[in-house]
Parts: structure tokens; sequence; C-alpha cells
């Protein structure tokens, strides 16, 4: 049985369509990423999985059970966590409250000082950080923020939006080989991106969207090949 | 700008024009005839004046600011030409005055204003001696300027406090002579102002206390914090018990007057702290506040009143607890509906419901039950042990502890995993949600327990008046409840203090002001909008943020104008340290 399973998803805002039957299954351990232009449908898939945006037809399980049936603060009990788009952290509160925030869940102590103490072994530059406020980090200070928040939740699965947006390229690396290492860890990670090319480079399997639909599936090492793929999104003519 | 070393005309010419023409609104609008009533200091000074001159100073002393740098003839000259050019428009005034009777159109434009202008000097000699006043006072004004700071400031509190003590006069009067006997209290006061003696002596001691402590203060805290835990502790019981006992014998310092005045700012203030979770804590914009207010008032003069329309005649005692809960459910019911809203959308609403409260008390429909128009009488008076607490510096004690259970309530709730909730969703809604924080139930609480202390200030606001009446209960109380937390600083508890002291307390003071209310509310909020953003006693929230925007350059840029800006940053290297 897939981890994350979503099926024919339709969603709306108001009376827009927004997503016009999306599937796709994440296998436990993997990364998967789907890649797709602005305005494609990724952000409101991770939102519709996450809870936020109901779906009005479609089906999403979680290692086989409805995911739909629980709200947006309840999902993150099933162990799923996501990194928002622009990356959401709370600007007034400082590093180390940030993260406290990101354990609000929890109530196992030993447990919440274990992930504490990774998220700082994975991001050793928050640590140094931690009673500066949020708000005055940098782009990238503030991505490694978000993510180590998301990891304060204990997820099994971490949805990313768009990590490398914005970002000089530099850091866009470096980010991409933090996702590398949370998953050799242990999580499994569905990475929306607009950098198809990093995306793809780090990722086992990918989806292509398009204006709310699948359009493409198949392993990231296939797709780099693909001619409509380099086409429109990796920039290889 | 121009080059940075020159003389630019164009400084004076349009901070004097700006001075003159307030100077001249102020003066056509009636304000420095009304306020020139009032004398500050006994035969010198009013505040008539001190209105009309504010403008001329206070753009004369930014002037100066302008001026460049080390070049303290060109501030000066500044100052002088600003003063001068503030008083043309003015002078302009008293000779068209002259010419044709601008009463006519300009109802306010008065012999007795024209009296002020001049001086009593006539036209050309007043006019003239008007120019040299302005133009003294804006060269004064930049003068003060360009003193150093430590100068500076003992000067500004001193005129501060003389003003403040001034405009306060009657009452220190009458307290004066409660205590100290007629003949003390005219030694100090001359027809309700202030003896030029006394305002002398007031500048000269509290800028010397200020000059004091700005060379000893920092000293004093430094001990202060060297001392060791013990000695800490018994210092910080003593400032304690210090404080309780001010707060109990408060009413025999103040007297009946100033009594009645504290009450009304402590049942704002509680209004406040109920706002203030709502607003500050969570982050929802009500303007309908005054809604729970009038539920509470309402709930507690149907419970005791013994008049025709009462149904029970409860004591205060035992109707506090309903109206509280009557309220609570209020907010509860009105917050179901509404929190799903957002922003803008859930004060509008919030407006409205505010609105329904008002016209349903009013109604025909509800007449019968609470009086309309005509209002509902006779409310029962909290009684103690026997004593009905019917004089206001009885009644104070209720106020007081209503106010205090607030606050203690607040702190309470600030440094609970509900203080953290809220400020989780003030910050982000969608984030908070994603962190488990249960967003519709955990506003629903802010929204019930500001109910709650709105429900309990309009009991004891209902109590205290023993009547009460549609109009009491307009839109103008939920915004001065909001512009209290915002002059005293969003989510801190000593701002709601501060904020129901300048915004209730100041007014109630000064009756001369009533025509004028609002025309120096809104002053005062632009000026503390500018001057101080974040309130007169910030909450350590509020202070960071201002932090962040003090710290921009250091921030990320919007990626599409600096594309590059991560490299920039000082402290990153490379992927290797990440
Ligand atoms: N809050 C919203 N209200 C209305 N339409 C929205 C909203 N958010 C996104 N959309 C629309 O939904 C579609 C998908 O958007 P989104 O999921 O954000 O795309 P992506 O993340 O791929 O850029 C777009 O057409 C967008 O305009
Ligand atoms: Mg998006």
């Amino acid at each position: 049985m897939a981890m994350l399973e979503v099926q024919d998803i339709h969603a709306y805002y108001g009376n827009i369509q927004a997503l016009n039957g999306i599937s796709l299954t994440v296998e436990e351990g993997e990364i998967v990423t789907l890649i797709g232009a602005n305005g494609a449908g990724k952000t409101s898939t991770l939102r519709t999985i996450s809870g936020l945006l109901p779906p009005r037809k479609g089906k999403i399980t979680l290692e086989g059970e409805d995911l739909l049936k629980y709200k947006a603060h309840e999902i993150v009990y099933k162990r799923v966590a996501m990194v928002p788009e622009g990356r959401g952290i709370f600007a007034r509160l400082t590093v180390a409250e940030n993260l406290d925030m990101g354990a609000f869940s929890r109530d196992d102590k030993d447990g919440i000082e274990e992930d504490r103490e990774r998220v700082y072994e994975l991001f050793p530059r928050m640590k140094e950080r931690i009673t500066q406020v949020a708000g005055t980090l940098s782009g990238g200070e503030q991505q490694m923020l978000a993510t180590g928040r998301a990891l304060m939740t204990h997820p099994r699965l971490l949805l990313m939006d768009e990590p490398s947006m914005g970002l000089a390229p530099v850091l866009v690396e470096s980010i991409f080989e933090t996702i590398q290492e949370i998953n050799k860890e242990g999580t499994t990670i569905l990475l929306v991106e607009q950098n198809a090319t990093m995306a793809l480079s780090v990722a086992d399997r990918g989806y292509v969207v398009q204006t709310g639909e699948i359009v493409l599936h198949d392993t990231a090492a296939n797709l780099q090949q693909n001619e409509m793929v380099q086409k429109a999104y990796l920039g290889i003519d | 700008m121009s080059e940075t070393n020159n003389f630019d005309y164009r400084i004076p010419l349009q901070n004097g024009l700006i001075a003159g023409v307030v100077a001249l609104s102020v003066s056509v609008i009636g304000m420095v005839t009304l306020l020139a009533q009032r004398y500050l200091i006994a035969g010198w000074l009013t505040l008539g004046q001190v209105i009309l001159f504010m403008a001329p100073a206070a753009m004369s002393y930014l002037a100066a600011g302008k001026a460049p740098q080390n070049n303290r003839g060109i501030a000066l000259i500044y100052g002088f030409l600003t003063g001068l050019i503030s008083a043309l428009p003015l002078v302009a005034l008293i000779l068209l005055n002259e010419v044709i009777d601008l009463r006519q159109f300009l109802p306010n434009v008065s012999p007795a204003l024209i009296e002020i202008l001049t001086f009593g000097r006539g036209t050309v000699a007043g006019s003239l001696f008007l120019i040299i006043v302005t133009s003294v006072l804006g060269l004064v004004a930049a003068g003060l300027y360009l003193l150093p700071d430590r100068i500076r400031r003992p000067i500004f509190s001193g005129l501060i406090w003389t003003f403040f003590f001034g405009m306060f006069s009657e009452i220190l009067s009458d307290r004066l002579r409660t205590f100290f006997g007629t003949d003390f209290a005219k030694l100090i006061i001359e027809s309700k102002a202030l003896r030029p003696v006394v305002a002398v002596t007031i500048f000269i001691v509290t800028a010397s206390l200020s000059v004091l402590w700005s060379r000893r203060g920092d000293k004093v805290k430094g001990r202060m914090a060297k001392m060791d835990t013990k000695s800490q502790n018994r210092m910080r019981y003593g400032l304690i018990i210090f404080g309780i006992t001010l707060m109990l014998i408060l009413p025999l310092l103040l007297g009946t007057y100033l009594s009645e005045v504290m009450n009304m700012i402590l049942i704002f203030a509680l209004m406040g702290f109920g706002l203030n979770i709502v607003v500050g804590f969570a982050g929802l914009l009500d303007l309908g506040y005054v809604a729970f207010f009038a539920i509470g008032a309402y709930t507690m003069g149907v419970l005791t009143s013994t008049g025709d329309l009462g149904v029970a005649g409860m004591s205060f005692w035992l109707a506090i607890p309903i109206c509280v809960a009557v309220s609570m459910l209020g907010g509860l019911l009105l917050g179901m509906p509404v929190l799903r809203m957002r922003g803008d959308y859930l004060a509008i609403v919030t407006l409205g419901f505010g609105e329904i409260i008002r016209i349903l008390v009013l109604s025909d429909l509800l007449k019968p039950y609470i009086g309309g128009a005509q209002g509902l009488l006779k409310i029962n008076k909290p009684v103690i042990v026997g004593i009905p607490l019917i004089k206001p510096d009885q009644f104070y004690y209720v106020a007081l502890a209503g106010c205090l259970i607030a606050a203690f309530i607040s702190y309470r709730l600030s440094q609970a995993r509900l203080g953290r909730q809220w400020m989780a969703i003030r910050e982000d809604e969608d984030v908070a949600e994603a962190m488990g924080i249960r967003l519709v139930n955990t506003k629903l609480l802010a929204f019930a327990i500001g109910a709650a202390f709105a429900g309990l200030a309009g009991a004891i606001f209902a109590s205290k008046l023993t009547s009460i009446f549609p109009h009491s209960f307009n839109l103008l109380i939920s915004i001065n409840v909001l512009c209290m937390i915002i002059v005293g600083g969003m989510g801190s508890l000593p701002g709601v203090i501060l904020g129901a002291l300048a915004l209730v307390g100041l007014p109630e003071l000064l009756r001369e002001f009533a025509e004028f209310r609002l025309l120096m509310y809104g002053i005062v909020l632009i000026v503390m909008m500018l001057a101080k953003p974040e309130g007169l006693w910030p909450s350590a929230i509020r202070k960071r943020e201002l932090h962040v925007h003090d710290n921009e350059d250091y921030e990320d840029y919007p990626e599409a104008m600096a594309p590059r800006a991560e490299t920039r940053d000082p402290g990153l290297e490379g992927p290797s340290h990440l």
C-alpha cells in the first residue's frame, strides 16, 4: 500500500477551479516531486492534502486511512507536516520560539528535545541564531527555520512547497542537499517545485502538473530525458 | 533635496506656511478663543495661546533640523524665518478683518479672537507684536534644537510637567485645599491657574529631576541589578505592597470628583483588557465591541432594577456572574458565524453587530422589557456588609476589583498555552492550523473572554449610573476602546492602563474641550502614530516587530528586485555551512 494516495481530486476556490482530477501516489521513503508552471495547481494540491482546501471530489488516503475526514489542525497528528510556500515563519517570534511552535501538538518531552537537536544538527546556523527574531533572518535562514519547524512536528511525510523560491543558486543547492539528508533519515517527502532541474535531480519520481491536471508521470531519470519536460521545464531545446 | 551646505529658502517658507495655516485654522474654528479662558500661568499664559503657538514652535524646531549639519547659523535663521512666516496668515486675518467684517463668513472671528491675536495692542502695533512673538519663538525653538540632548531633554520634561500642572491647576487647588488648607492652596494657585513663581519652580524642579535621573538612573538600575536575589525580592515585594496600598487609599487622595473620573478610567480599562485579548492577543479586529458592554449593562439593569422593568430585584453581587455569563454567551453566539471570516470582513461584520444591538435596545420590540429610549432606571448599587457603595470613592473599589481581575486573567492567559495559540493565529492562520491549533475554537475563546470582560464592565457601569439609556452604547465606545489599546500599545497590559488614562482620563478632565474633543482625539492619534507607532508602553513582541523593520536592509529583499540579495548576507558562505 502506498503511503499517500491521492485520487482524482477536484478543488475550487469559490467558483474558480484549481484542481481538475489530480491523482498521485507517494511510497514510503521516497522523494516525489510535483513540477509545473506558476498557477498550475501545485500549492493547491498540497493544501488539499494538508486539509486547508477541502476538495469537492476525490479521495486522499494515508496508509489506507481516509485523510479527508480530518480537519487541517488534526492532520499534524497523522504526522504529515507542511513547509508552506513563502516560508510562513512567525516573524515576531525568535528562532527558538518558532521551533517550539512546531512542537505544539506534542507532549513527549524527550522526543521533542531529540528532534530539536536533530534540527540544530541539520541547520547549525539555527543554533547560532536561537534568540534572533525570525523576521530578521535572511531568506535562506527563514527557509531553514520553516523546514526545521515542520520537522519539530516529527513527520513521516513532509510536504514542501517551493523551498528554493527566491534563493540564490548556492543556497538552492544546499537546500536540496538538506532535503536529501532529511529523506535519508527516514522522512518521506513530497516536493513541489518550479525549479524542475534541481527537483528532478534529487527526486525518485515526478509528476508534471498543468492547469490542475497531471499530464505526465514517470521516474525522475526518465522525466529528465523526456523531450516535452526538457523543453517546457528544463530549458533545453 | 538641494546641495547640503546651502541656505534653502523653501524650507522656512514651507514650514512657516504650514504652521501659519494650522495657527489660522485653530483660530478660525474658535478653539483659541474658547481655550483662552483657561489660564495655565496666572496672568501670563492661557491654553489658547499654547494651542495657537504650538504649530509655529514645532515647525521652527523641525525647520532647524533640516538645516545643513554643523551650520548653526542657518538653523537659527530657518527657525526665525519659519516663526516669522507663520505669523503672516494670522496678520492677514487681522488686517482683512479691518476692511471687511469677517464674522459674516467665519462666525468665530470675534473681537475676542482679534484681541488675543493682537495682544490687545490694536491692529498695527498688535500685528507687529505678533510677528515679533512668533519670530522669537521660532528662534528659541531652533536654539532648543541645537542644544545637546542632555540639556534639551530636561528642558522638554520641565516644559511638559509645567504644562501638565498648569492644565490641572483647578483640581490641584481643590486637593491642596483639602489637605493643606485654603491659605496654602492660594499660595500655589491664583484664580485657577499656577502662580508664575510656582510655574517657574515646577519647571526648575522637574528639569533638575530629569537631569538627575539621566545621570544617576543607570547607576541606580545597575546597583539594583547587582543586588542579590534576596534583596531584589524584598525590593519587589516592597514595591508591590506600596502599589497595593496606593490603590487602596487612592480615593482618599483623589476626592469625590477625581474618584468619579477614576471610576470611568477603570471601567474603560476593564473593557480595554477584554478587547486587548481579542485584538492584541488574537489579532481579530472587532469593531462592535460595545455590544457586549451593552449586554452586560442591560442584564444588570433587568436583573437588579427595583423600578417597573426589574424582573428579579437581585442584588448586584448575585447579578454580576450572570451578566458575565450572558455576555460571554453573546460572544460565543456572535463568534460562531463570523469567526470563519478574516481581517476586514470580520471588522465589518462585528461593526454591524454592534449597531444591531444598539438598534435592538432602542426598538419597540424590546421596549416593554428594557425601556427603549426611556432607558432602564433604578438599578441597584452594590452593597457590602450592609453598606451600599453609593459615593464614587466607595464605588471605586468595585471598579478596581473588576479591573484587577481582568488584568490578572489577561496576564495568566498571555503566559499560558492559549496565549501562544493566539499568538500563532495572529501571525499566520494557515501555519497555526498546520501546527495543530484549532482555529475556530481558539478564536472563539478569545472572543468569549473579551466579551465577558466587556460584560463585566457594562454591569459595573450600569450599577454606577443606576440608570442606562441606549445612546450610551454607541459606536464611539468601540472606537474609543480600540484607540485606547492602540495608543497604549497593542497586546500590552500596562499599555491598556496608560491608554485609558490618556484617552478617558484626560478628556474627562478637560471639559472645555468637549466641543473639540474629537478633533483633539484625531490629532493625538495622528501624532501618536507618527511619533510612537508601537504605543506608549509596547509589549515585548511589538518591540520586536519594530526591530524587524529597523533591520530591513538585512532582511529578505523582494527577490525579483534583488536576485542576489542572498549572497550579500554577511553570515552565509556556502552550502557547506548548512
Ligand atoms: N486563494 C485563491 N483564490 C482564488 N484562486 C486561487 C487562490 N489560490 C490559487 N488560486 C488559483 O488556483 C490555481 C492554482 O493555483 P496554485 O495552486 O497556487 O498554483 P501553483 O502553486 O502551481 O503556482 C491558479 O489558477 C490560481 O489562480
Ligand atoms: Mg504555488
